[in-house]
């Protein structure tokens, strides 16, 4: 009867298991556990199946959602795992690191009037779940061609055009500036919140495809585009990401004990000098830390800060809550371990000691005023608020921009007026003959996700240039 | 695989030089252009000019001081044994042109920087006059290279067991006085390219100085290596290392190489414990 079914009892959304956050906020170790089968198969049963998936329109590579989920609750991880496969090369990566709350989670019908299907943990689940139980096994490689590609860094762009143009039978060598692939996913993000090993296995899989990494390639200073062409390659992408360090340009910024972000975490995570001096590069431990910005990066390096050891660690942000680009989950969990948020905040100098080393930072209090272009309430100085934080460590997390290393050593590739490449989002072809770009150096500091379906659309491209000429 | 296919140790056994194998580095590299070397999987990312390059052979030739915990680590790699990685060639290369006459001002183990730069001004034509001191006679380096690639050579040594007895700076003013100058280049430590810069200053005369922040990618990515210049923050690794001397913030280059003192003399100092040195 339709009354009994209506009263049937709802599932919640399962949460997901983590480390408790006073014991996380010291260690190093990955946040959130993952699923266990059985809590994946009971959440995978709370997706209604819908006709027309809301939750695929707002997944930027339109993964077949409910057609994954559905293979969940059936048990059957294999198939699940070759569904998103079909169209996300990197699930394991994806699972931890999308927005999922303005992706497909936030386009979720359950999300209405409860809380959405959690797609972002069945992801990451079905993903681990595969690797775990790797056979070695790997998709068919169409036959090789004899074309020659090069791809330009190894960030989730770079990857995904290597992985797409290998099994479409193309010999593809990965230029790759810092001495280890991956981009951000190894020199940013940090190891608490997507462990370096599932980076690795993910690249040691195109390996087994037969890619080919040249670490230790600066393009543009080791070796240039054009005289890829002349070794031998047929087509170029580049994927040398948004590797720009933003400072806020106020004074004392020089001194010791700031840092941009970018140096920051690659002192920490790729350089490991969490490990220092087991590993040999050192990295400052702050007891006063302040970090400035409220995005992805800003919560990263906060929360790093936190695990080496500070005794007080401050967001500060010259806007409001609401404006806070960082995922929702890295706000909550960087709250948890008890960093502070000093919203409406504005640093206006950094004040040293006698030997150079930050001591201080003065900010001014802020309010919001009207709309400013990107639609936010700008925020205004109030006046004489002027006041004093202690500060031993400050990172700068503003954002990063262009970096001209590679765009300055050839003209052919047209920059917008920014300094980032101009590509056609449909094929991601630049202005010179040969030559694709995506990821950051195209958009902009984005997403994994959008890095990776610009890759997707110019793997397609270049194969039909390869294969078609055009 | 970088592999180490010389190495001789000079002045008294504190610097090294290693002619490495690095193919396509020493296809492309010019004069004041530096790699960047990690010895093993640990190691750290140290900078370092290209003293010296073989196209033909495929190497290039970097000449280290031992001064901490990475160099010393260096120092043990031996012939046919590798780096793990190179990195280069990274930074501008310095802006050689025939200008008529300049004089190379090095001090320590900047005369290994500067050797490739002045054999540089002199295959373009023009008149060199070098300066290269040490504080004593044992610690001075590439004295004969240097000589060969300078129509004169003065060399100082802070003792007077060698040459002139002093300063850089005192022979540099002789020649100020004494000669019409185009361009100075000076690399060496912090003070001495500071108190050249100074002098040559009042002489009007242009001076180039090659700045040694601490690195870390060498790329642009990171600003750890910035310097104030002019006023303006610039990166080291990719807008320099050179740059006018005349506008460079010298305190504030001298306090950021200390912003790991601590760290490094405690690291250096377990490091020494370990091996008994
Ligand atoms: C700290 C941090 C946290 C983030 N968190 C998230 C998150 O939670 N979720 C999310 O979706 N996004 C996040 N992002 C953004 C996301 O990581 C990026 O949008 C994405 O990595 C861009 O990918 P890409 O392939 O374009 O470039 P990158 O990942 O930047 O990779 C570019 C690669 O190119 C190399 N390179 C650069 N120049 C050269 C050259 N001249 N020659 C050879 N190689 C070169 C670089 O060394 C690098 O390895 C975060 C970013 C940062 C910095
Ligand atoms: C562009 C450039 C070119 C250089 N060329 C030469 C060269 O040809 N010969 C030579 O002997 N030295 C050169 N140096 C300096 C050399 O890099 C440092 O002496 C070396 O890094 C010291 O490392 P360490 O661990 O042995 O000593 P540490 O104990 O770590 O430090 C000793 C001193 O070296 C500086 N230093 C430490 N780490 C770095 C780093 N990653 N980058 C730069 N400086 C650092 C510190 O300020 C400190 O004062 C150059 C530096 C730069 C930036
Ligand atoms: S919108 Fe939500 S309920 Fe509908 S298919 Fe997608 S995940 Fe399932
Ligand atoms: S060393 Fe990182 S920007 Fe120069």
């Amino acid at each position: 009867m339709t009354g009994k079914a209506a009263k049937k009892e709802k599932i919640p959304r399962q949460p997901m298991p983590e480390q408790a956050a006073d014991v996380r906020r010291r260690n190093f170790k990955e946040v959130p556990m993952g699923y266990s089968p059985e809590t994946a198969i009971t959440e995978a049963k709370r997706c209604l199946q819908c006709k027309k998936p809301a939750c695929v329109t707002g997944c930027p590579v339109q993964i077949d959602i409910p057609g994954f989920i559905q293979q969940v609750a059936a048990g059957d991880f294999a198939a699940a795992s070759q569904t998103i496969w079909g169209k996300n090369t990197l699930p394991a990566i994806c699972g931890r690191v999308c927005p999922q709350e303005i992706q497909c989670e936030g386009e979720c019908i359950l999300g209405k009037k409860d809380e959405p299907v959690a797609i972002g943990n069945l992801e990451r689940f079905v993903a681990d779940f595969s690797r775990e139980q790797d056979t070695g096994e790997l998709p068919e490689k169409a036959a090789s061609t004899g074309k020659k590609v090069a791809v330009v860094g190894s960030g989730p762009s770079g990857l995904t055009v290597a992985g797409d143009l290998l099994l479409k039978g193309h010999d593809v060598t990965m230029l790759e500036a810092f001495h280890k692939p991956g981009g951000v996913l190894v020199y940013g993000i940090p190891e608490f919140r997507l462990p370096k090993d599932i980076v690795a296995s993910e690249v040691a899989a195109l390996e087994r495809l037969g890619l080919r990494i040249e670490c230790n390639s600066v393009v543009g200073r080791t070796v240039s585009v054009d005289e890829l062409f002349e070794e031998g390659y047929d087509a170029v992408y580049i994927g040398v990401g948004a590797g720009l360090p933003k400072f806020l340009n106020i004074s004392g910024e020089n001194l010791i004990g700031i840092y941009s972000a970018n140096e920051y975490l690659t002192r920490a995570n790729l350089m490991k000098g969490y490990l220092f001096p087991e590993y040999d590069t050192p990295l400052a431990k702050g007891k006063n830390v302040a970090v400035l910005g409220a995005g992805n990066v800003a919560m990263d390096s906060a929360r790093t800060a936190m695990r080496l050891g500070a005794e007080q660690v401050r967001i500060v942000y010259r806007r409001s809550r609401e404006e806070m680009p960082a995922r929702a989950a890295e706000i909550h969990h960087a709250e948890e371990e008890g960093i502070e948020f000093y919203l409406l905040t504005n640093p206006i100098r950094f004040i040293g000691d006698d030997e150079g080393r930050v001591v201080q930072m003065e900010c001014l209090q802020m309010e919001l005023g009207e709309p400013d272009e990107s639609g936010r309430r700008r925020p205004i100085p109030i006046e004489g608020s002027e006041f004093l934080l202690d500060c031993d460590l400050a990172v700068v997390a503003v954002g990063a921009s262009a970096n001209p290393l590679l765009t300055q050593s050839d003209p052919e590739i047209q920059l917008n007026r920014w300094g980032y490449i101009i590509a056609d989002p449909k094929t991601g072809k630049t202005t010179k003959k040969g030559v694709w770009a995506g990821g950051d150096i195209v958009t902009g500091q984005a997403t994994v996700i959008l890095a990776m379906g610009a890759g997707r659309v110019a793997a397609d491209s270049i194969h039909d240039y390869l294969t078609i000429g055009w | 695989m970088f592999t180490i296919v010389k190495k001789e140790s000079m002045a008294d056994d504190t610097v090294i030089l290693n002619e490495i194998e690095a193919p396509r580095i020493a296809a492309k590299a010019r004069p004041g252009q530096f790699v960047i070397l990690k010895a093993n999987e640990t190691g750290e990312r140290i900078p370092l000019t290209i003293s010296d390059l073989d196209a033909a052979r495929g190497t290039i030739t970097v000449i280290y001081m031992v001064v901490g915990k990475s160099t010393a680590l260096f120092k043990t790699l031996e012939e046919g044994d590798a780096y793990q990685d190179v990195i280069g060639p990274l930074g501008k290369p310095t802006d050689i042109e025939k200008l008529g006459k300049v004089v190379c001002v090095g001090g320590g183990t900047g005369v290994a920087v500067l050797f490739p730069i002045t054999r540089g001004f002199k295959e373009a034509g023009n008149e060199v006059v070098s300066i290269i001191g040490a504080r004593n006679k044992d610690l001075l380096i590439l004295e004969d290279k240097m000589r060969a690639a300078s129509d004169t050579l003065h060399v100082c040594t802070d003792d007077g067991s060698y040459g002139h007895k002093g300063f850089v700076t005192e022979v540099l003013k002789e020649v100020l006085d004494s000669q019409k100058v185009d361009l100075v280049v000076a690399i060496g430590p912090v003070p001495m390219m500071k108190f050249v810069s100074k002098l040559t200053y009042e002489y009007n005369v242009k001076t180039l100085v090659s700045l040694n922040p601490i690195m870390i990618d060498g790329t642009g990515m990171c600003g750890g290596c910035r310097v104030s210049v002019g006023g303006e923050t610039r990166f080291a690794c990719v807008d320099g290392p050179e740059f006018d001397g005349h506008k460079v913030d010298y305190d504030g280059l001298m306090q950021r190489l200390n912003a790991y003192a601590k760290e490094e003399k405690a690291a250096y100092d377990e490091y020494c414990r370990l091996r008994g040195i």
